[in-house]
């Protein structure tokens, strides 16, 4: 039996799946990667956003101004944030549960089948708030081509080390260092917005709402995931995970800014982004499994959809 | 055999069709011409209903099934120093077989055969891997690359590849496993196994075995009326048998089968099966065919993951040959981990991050197969010592075994997967 498989992700980004691809030769794609990636990946972010020089705009710059110090610590911080068990630990186990609802959700959206390989091909997905790209790299896997932004540089920095590591990931994230405000500004729009346990950490949550309906184009989408205030999440958020589990750091959340569902959607609505879905989702405390349920008493995460807004 | 079931799996599904999957095999595809034409290969595998369904799900069942295999609808487990017996029927838990024997070949070219239409799986031989560089875990990543950046392969003739999985399908003495630096457990019976392909006086339906004193022997239906024989025995013995000429071999086996008495009733228990014991066939040596003879151990790997790299099959576990249980646990190891891999597309994880192998792949597969090695040790050791209040125990518990139904069916169900 002196085998063995070796199984690789196709790394031509937008090779299709069901593409017969291989033809070219296999062998000369696998000995010699980089022609591979360069001749195979084609832009499909058409929309001119998806700009890997973009970087040149942002506020706080990643460049030479950075310290050999600052940058050991932010070394630290991405082996820390990428670590299953270090203190994003919940966001990890998280991060199936809210790619699979967001998967499905933007499968409705757009028409796709969202048991295909790659559902999301070609479409562009803003992550606001993407810390170290967690959720951005599982929605590129999916097929899309992703922008991570995060206001914090440390985030951004972990985000783009780690998907250095991986060519496919490399080519389909970019992320920058701006808030969703200064987003706006640049005039930038997309399919898909997504705003993962963000929300309860925003000052000014109908501003940021209004962000979010800027970034989205017309019939796109929006995912979000945040924390009900309900008594049950006092106890779930606050009590459980940061004192007792002590698995996110003390201090991590404020419950008085939790949002609870109903006044989303109303925002939401407000801005033009009905909602069309909603789902609860809970953590199995023993085996820090996540799973989809009805109820949405603690963590929530809601589809809400763009009308088509008419030029009066 | 265990690799190439991966790849077939990994192409047939929907999900995972989307992966590039780079099969590397130090021989290559045998051929098998004709296989009903001639006397079966020795190395033979017991396929399960569970692994059977494996097969058909990866579209490689339609060129394993009789005539190039054998179905059995019994088999029937009796002691030699003991009274007690065991014999099962398929049609007591409603089904038209137990099982399934096949030469290992038999299956390695259908697999193959099947890998070659699936369009994301590559083939590659011969190729034999001279170095692997996988990334470090997380923990331990003080320095150095990612604990996300690729596998690196480097084959013998220089050529390389990276891969996000590395999966090590390579064997008992596997390179990878060795590359990985993962540790194994192993232990010898001090003892070794002779195979050998016969012709059996009746047509045969039933996979027996024998406990005899120095260890067990199996007579298994291949295809054709050939019957093949496991047979486990010391290192004197099975020097001494591997000499024998094909016809003394048969002597041998004929008494060491049908020699002694029959079980008895056992008149302390009341409760009975109808399943009467049956006397096993008598067996006839084939022209040109030689027996031959492999050492027993049984091992196993500490670990069978690290971040980006899986062993399946015999790589990551090997059992005593007694219950014809290998190839089931590798095919186990497959389905497993493919739907492993199948919910990482979906879901958008890596396939080789850590967590996910070990939550979805390692966990699930280490208490399995802990199961079946320590089943099959123990078994192993309950009938090795040979004192009469111990045969006798043995004996008592067959004879329970066999005349309670629900254990009885609890036990096949778990042995047909």
């Amino acid at each position: 039996m002196g085998r063995f498989v070796q199984t690789a992700t196709t790394l031509q980004a937008f090779a299709a799946p069901q593409n017969p691809v291989i033809s070219d030769g296999v062998q000369t794609s696998w000995v010699s990667r980089k022609n591979s990636q360069t001749s195979g990946y084609s832009s499909t972010a058409s929309s001119g956003l998806h700009n890997r020089d973009a970087n040149a705009k942002e506020g706080p710059a990643m460049g030479s101004s950075i310290s050999a110090a600052e940058v050991r610590k932010f070394e630290e911080l991405a082996k820390d944030w990428w670590d299953p068990d270090g203190s994003s630990a919940p966001l990890h186990s998280m991060n199936p549960i809210r790619t699979h609802f967001t998967r499905d959700a933007l499968c409705l959206c757009f028409g796709r089948e969202s048991r295909s390989p790659q559902p999301l091909q070609g479409l562009t997905i803003l992550d606001v708030g993407c810390g170290g790209g967690l959720f951005s790299e599982a929605l590129a896997r999916l097929g899309a081509s992703v922008t991570g932004i995060d206001a914090s540089q440390a985030g951004i920095f972990v985000a783009r080390e780690h998907a250095r590591a991986d060519p496919l990931i490399h080519e389909r994230t970019t992320y920058r260092n701006i808030t969703a405000e200064q987003a706006v500004e640049e005039g930038l729009q997309f399919d898909a917005v997504v705003a993962s346990e963000v929300i309860e950490h925003v000052e000014n949550v109908p501003a940021f709402c209004n962000s979010l309906a800027a970034l989205t184009k017309d019939s796109g989408a929006v995912i979000i995931s945040t924390i009900n205030r309900t008594p049950a999440s006092y106890a779930v958020a606050i009590v459980g995970a940061e004192y007792i589990a002590q698995v996110v750091p003390k201090g991590t959340h404020d419950w008085s800014r939790f949002i609870t569902p109903d006044e989303l959607s109303h925002l939401m609505e407000g801005v033009g982004l009905p909602q069309v879905s909603i789902s609860g989702m809970f953590m199995n405390p023993v085996t820090r499994k996540w799973s989809l349920i009805n109820d949405v008493g603690v963590n929530y995460i809601a589809y809400f959809k763009r009308k088509i807004s008419v030029p009066v | 055999m265990v690799g190439s079931a991966l790849a077939c799996a990994l192409g047939s599904n929907s999900a995972t069709s989307s992966l590039r999957v780079l099969v590397l095999d130090r021989e290559g595809p045998t051929e098998v011409t004709s296989p009903s034409s001639n006397v079966p290969d020795l190395r033979v595998s017991t396929v399960t209903p569970a692994s059977v369904q494996l097969l058909q799900s990866v579209g490689a069942w339609e060129h394993i099934a009789p005539p190039r295999s054998a179905a059995f609808q019994h088999m029937q487990v009796w002691d030699e120093g003991g009274n007690g017996y065991v014999r099962y029927s398929a049609a007591q838990v409603g089904r038209d077989n137990m099982g399934y024997v096949a030469e290992n070949r038999v299956l390695q070219t259908a697999l193959m055969r099947r890998l070659k239409d699936l369009k994301n799986i590559t083939l590659l031989w011969p190729a034999s891997l001279e170095a692997l560089t996988l990334p470090s875990y997380a923990l331990e990543a003080h320095e150095g690359p990612g604990t996300n950046s690729l596998a690196e392969l480097r084959l013998a003739h220089g050529q390389t590849c990276k891969a996000r999985l590395v999966v090590g399908a390579d064997g008992a003495r596997s390179r990878t496993r060795q590359l990985a630096d993962l540790r194994t457990f192993s232990w010898s019976y001090h003892q070794r196994g002779i195979v050998a392909t016969v012709r059996t006086q009746q047509p045969n339906d039933t996979a027996w075995q024998r406990f005899l004193h120095t260890g067990p022997l199996a007579l298994l239906p291949v295809r054709d009326g050939y019957s093949n024989i496991v047979w486990s025995t010391s290192l004197q013995q099975a020097s001494a048998l591997e000499k024998a000429s094909p016809h003394e071999f048969a002597l041998a086996v004929n008494e060491a089968l049908r020699g002694g008495f029959p079980p008895a009733r056992n008149p302390l228990l009341p409760m009975r099966s109808a399943e009467e014991f049956a006397a096993p066939p008598a067996v006839f040596a084939v022209e040109e065919t030689q027996q031959r003879s492999f050492p027993l151990a049984c091992a196993g790997a500490g670990r069978y993951v690290r971040p980006r790299l899986a062993l399946v099959g015999d790589a990551a576990h090997v059992v005593h040959p007694l219950a014809g249980q290998g190839v089931n646990l590798g095919f186990g190891d497959v389905r497993t981990l493919a739907d492993a891999l199948t919910h990482a597309v979906e879901t958008g994880r890596d396939v080789g991050e850590l967590g996910l192998l070990e939550d979805m792949y390692e966990q699930p597969r280490q208490r399995e197969n802990g199961i079946m090695m320590v089943a099959l040790d123990s078994l192993k050791r309950v009938f090795a010592p040979q004192s009469g209040v111990l045969a006798s125990f043995r004996g008592l518990g067959l004879d329970i075994i066999n005349g309670t139904p629900a254990l009885k069916s609890s036990i096949m169900k778990y042995a047909m997967g």
